[in-house]
């Protein structure tokens, strides 16, 4: 009995280390990014601000979740920011004919993972490159986002609509319980489960991969199905926030979410990745937007910034997968 | 010509990597004209050392001097201005590129700004003429084979006019046939004066090749000799410290009954290939490469589709459409190549492992840690990998270790058929007799193997029997009952110059 528990604070002391080990010099910049915005503006601490940034933050968190997944089977899925236009719509749409808000969440979701399950059966029964796939996709969602909506954008009413990101449970809001909960199901979906081995195997060796008897056209199917349907939820989101479903939300969101992706640590290569390290770069990226808007940096600035910034994480990593080798 | 001109001389060359020394006071000479075989176990430092002389790694003490001038050799490019030239174990051509314009890769002929294409083509099609490798300058490389792409890269060298070529295995990834003709090069480069040191694990092409034989081990020089002063069992007991007495094990399992039946396969790749395996033999593929054995073991596999032609196991009939289906009937594979389909180089020895037996400790989310180091601790055990610990990268293990992880993913699986593809191919002489050993327990176990090779002298110390396959067709099935099994008549077989009665179509 005793020998168990030393053996378990044992792992945890490991999987600490590991955590570390990984994510040790982007959470140092996190830190320093949050020590420094603090003293430089006043306003950075204050609850309101912090609301912000968490907005932000939600929303790329669960698309960069869609990206790492997707990343880690070797494929990318730029079709992403697209679902989130398309989601708030479809939403507002089944709330306006008067279907309960749950109902409508998860039909809303349902459709992304179709979606995501017919872009994932085209890439691998065709064999054509994912980045070509998905950007084509991006168009083709986008534009029935807008043939739905007829170009203007679906109010709706619905008081769960409003709630979905308003609400707070003992102080913390409901997107925040969201991500964790989705945070711990991929955690358990990727580290526990063959499914998850396997994931990793068809990124990062796919060859071995079929050698091994892995089914690698299911995998990449069901793993888009996972982004599309976590993108939705994005989606949903965002829609919440403005209470109306926009075929304009969204465009561009891909960006960040490969950022704060790889930022995390996820290879662009595939077979690498982890939740916690996603989440830590989604807190930067978010964290980074808030602050340049808060000391008033110029947008076209913020975008140079962001650029650079991104390009010296995955410079980092390179180096570091390089000595490690 | 002066025989005796020592054209190059290394001497108390010393080099540590993060602490670890490497070479410890290693000296090497190397005169006009001789071919130099350098022999050692994987990580005994040839390469190491081969490196420093090609000027991709810096030497911490030592010199080193050419024709009786010392040199520094900081960069690949003094290296090559020192007519020093390194060809490497891997083929570094690019494939959509030109015979000619990957000879001059990086160090285009020009004419004012732009490139001289003609005088590129014309020095290159007189170092491919030279090599006798009849194709075009302007071929492109994906066209060629791979012995004819090791020319490539060894016309490279001669462009370059190079007075010492360093070749890495050459012949790691051609068969017997091609080898042949390439020391048929090499000697002529020799006749020019050209010296050339070898780098192999091939214990026959080195005696056959070379005038005389360096031998490394734990980063010191062991042994130097001429080759007609030294033996194969003395070179191989310098290589590994001791000696080896039954290099491939002395049990030739005979097997008892039929366990798989192959008729008439027939795909892309493969005419009419019958053969039946039995239970508990090892069953030897012979063949030059491109003879299509490693497409057969892919059509078994589920891997490569069958157009027609039945496969039984057991006496039953079974269809294989994707390796799933092969391995649910009991039938893996050892690929050819372990780090491009054997193994995933990024991740740790547990998780390559335990890949293909999640199923026995892994239920839903729950893990039970208990059986998984149980089944890593059974298999590292019984295979002897030589490991830091169970989450170490294969990446950094050798390449022994790197295959004895492959074998051992596999056993854990469980197969009846074990189709192993040049399961010693890069693997050092210790490593390579335990593998052999290992195949031996292997099929006295009762598991049937299939073990595809093409070193003959592996194909005829290990199996029972041996198919020899020619361009997609089996030639012939020899078995070792009844006589013992002839280099020569293999050959014969595996070029196709004889085929059995019964193959004949």
């Amino acid at each position: 009995m005793k020998s168990t528990k030393v053996r378990n604070e044992h792992k945890i002391v490991e999987m600490l280390k590991d955590f570390v080990k990984t994510n040790g010099g982007i959470m140092i910049a996190l830190a320093a990014m949050f020590i420094f915005l603090s003293f430089a503006n006043q306003y950075f601490f204050t609850s309101n601000n912090m609301a912000n940034l968490f907005n932000y933050f939600t929303t790329n968190c669960v698309l960069a979740m869609c990206m790492m997944c997707v990343l880690i089977t070797g494929e990318i899925d730029l079709s992403i920011s697209s679902f989130v236009a398309l989601s708030g719509i479809v939403l507002c749409v089944f709330l306006n004919r008067g279907m309960p808000f749950g109902v409508s969440l998860l039909l809303t979701l349902l459709i992304g993972a179709l979606a995501g399950v017919l872009t994932g059966t085209v890439i691998a029964f065709s064999g054509m490159p994912s980045f070509i796939v998905t950007l084509a996709m991006q168009g083709v969602i986008r534009g029935s986002a807008y043939i739905i909506s007829a170009g203007e954008r679906i109010s709706s009413a619905d008081e769960w609509l409003f709630n979905l990101t308003s609400n707070r449970y003992m102080g913390v809001p409901l997107p925040t319980i969201i991500i964790l909960a989705i945070a711990v199901l991929l955690g358990l979906l990727l580290y526990r489960t063959s499914f998850g081995k396997h994931m990793y195997a068809a990124g990062g060796n796919r060859e071995a991969a079929i050698y091994s008897g892995i089914n690698v056209k299911r995998i990449v199917i069901v793993t888009f199905a996972i982004s599309g349907a976590l993108a939705c939820l994005a989606g949903s989101f965002v829609a919440s926030r403005v209470t109306s479903g926009q075929p304009s939300a969204g465009s561009g969101y891909e960006g960040d979410a490969v950022a704060a992706a790889v930022l995390g640590g996820t290879a662009f290569t595939g077979g690498r990745g982890t939740v916690s390290g996603v989440i830590i770069g989604a807190l930067v990226i978010g964290t980074l937007t808030n602050g340049m808007n808060l000391l008033e940096i110029n947008a076209y600035w913020q975008q140079i910034c962001k650029g650079l910034i991104i390009m010296l994480a995955v410079m980092i990593d390179t180096l570091k997968q390089r000595r490690s080798n | 010509m002066n025989e005796e001109k020592i054209i190059l001389k290394m001497e108390h060359i010393e080099k540590s990597f993060y602490g670890v020394n490497v070479l410890k006071d290693v000296s090497l000479f190397l005169k006009e004209g001789e071919i130099q075989a350098l022999m050692g176990e994987n990580g005994a430092g040839k390469s190491t050392l081969m490196k420093i002389l090609g000027g991709i790694y810096s030497k911490d003490s030592g010199t080193i001097a050419v024709n009786g001038r010392e040199v520094e050799i900081k960069t690949p490019l003094a290296a090559r201005e020192l007519r020093i030239c390194l060809v490497h174990q891997e083929i570094s051509l690019v494939p959509q590129l030109s015979i000619a314009d990957n000879i001059f890769l990086g160090s285009e002929l020009k004419r004012g700004l732009l490139e001289d294409k003609r005088a590129m083509k014309d020095k290159a099609k007189k170092a491919i003429e030279t090599l006798e490798l009849n194709v075009p300058a302007t071929t492109k490389v994906y066209k060629l084979s791979v012995a004819q792409q090791q020319l490539v890269e060894i016309a490279k060298a001669l462009v370059f006019d190079a007075k010492i070529i360093i070749l890495d295995e050459p012949t790691a990834a051609i068969s017997q046939k091609e080898a042949e003709s390439l020391f048929n090069y090499l000697k002529k480069l020799k006749d020019k004066g050209i010296s050339i040191i070898y780098i192999s694990h091939r214990m026959e092409e080195i005696f056959k090749v070379c005038d005389s034989i360096t031998v490394m081990r734990d980063g010191i020089v062991v042994a130097n000799k001429r080759t007609e002063e030294t033996d194969k069992s003395e070179v191989i007991a310098a290589m590994v410290g001791r000696s080896i007495t039954d290099f491939f094990g002395n049990n030739h399992p005979k097997g008892t009954e039929d366990i798989l039946e192959v008729k008439g396969l027939n795909n892309r790749y493969l005419n009419n290939v019958s053969f039946t395996l039995k239970k508990g033999e090892i069953l030897g593929f012979a063949g030059l490469v491109g003879a299509g054995r490693t497409e057969l073991a892919r059509a078994i596999f589920g891997l490569d589709k069958i157009e027609s032609g039945e496969i039984y196991l057991n006496g039953e009939r079974i269809k294989c459409s994707k390796p799933y289906d092969a391995m649910k009937c009991g039938i893996g594979l050892i690929p050819e190549d372990r780090k491009q389909s054997g193994l995933f180089l990024e991740k740790s020895i547990s998780y390559n492992l335990t890949l293909l037996v999640l199923k026995k400790f892994i239920r839903g989310i729950f893990v039970n840690d208990k059986r998984r180091n149980e089944i890593i601790k059974e298999y590292s055990e019984k295979l002897t990998i030589k490991m830091a610990g169970i989450g170490q990268h294969c990446a950094q293990l050798s390449g022994g270790n790197q295959q004895k992880v492959v074998i051992s993913k596999w056993l854990a699986y469980g197969p009846k058929v074990l189709i192993m593809d040049e399961p010693t191919r890069g693997v050092d002489v210790g490593a390579k007799a335990e593998i052999y050993h290992l195949i031996n327990n292997l099929a006295n176990e009762g598991y049937s193997i299939m073990m595809i090779s093409s070193e003959l002298p592996e194909i005829i110390n290990m199996s029972s029997r041996i198919v020899v396959m020619h361009e997609g067709r089996i030639t012939g099935i020899l078995d070792g009952k009844e006589t013992e099994f002839v280099q020569e008549e293999i050959m014969n077989y595996a070029i196709g110059g004889k085929v059995d009665e019964k193959y004949k179509s």
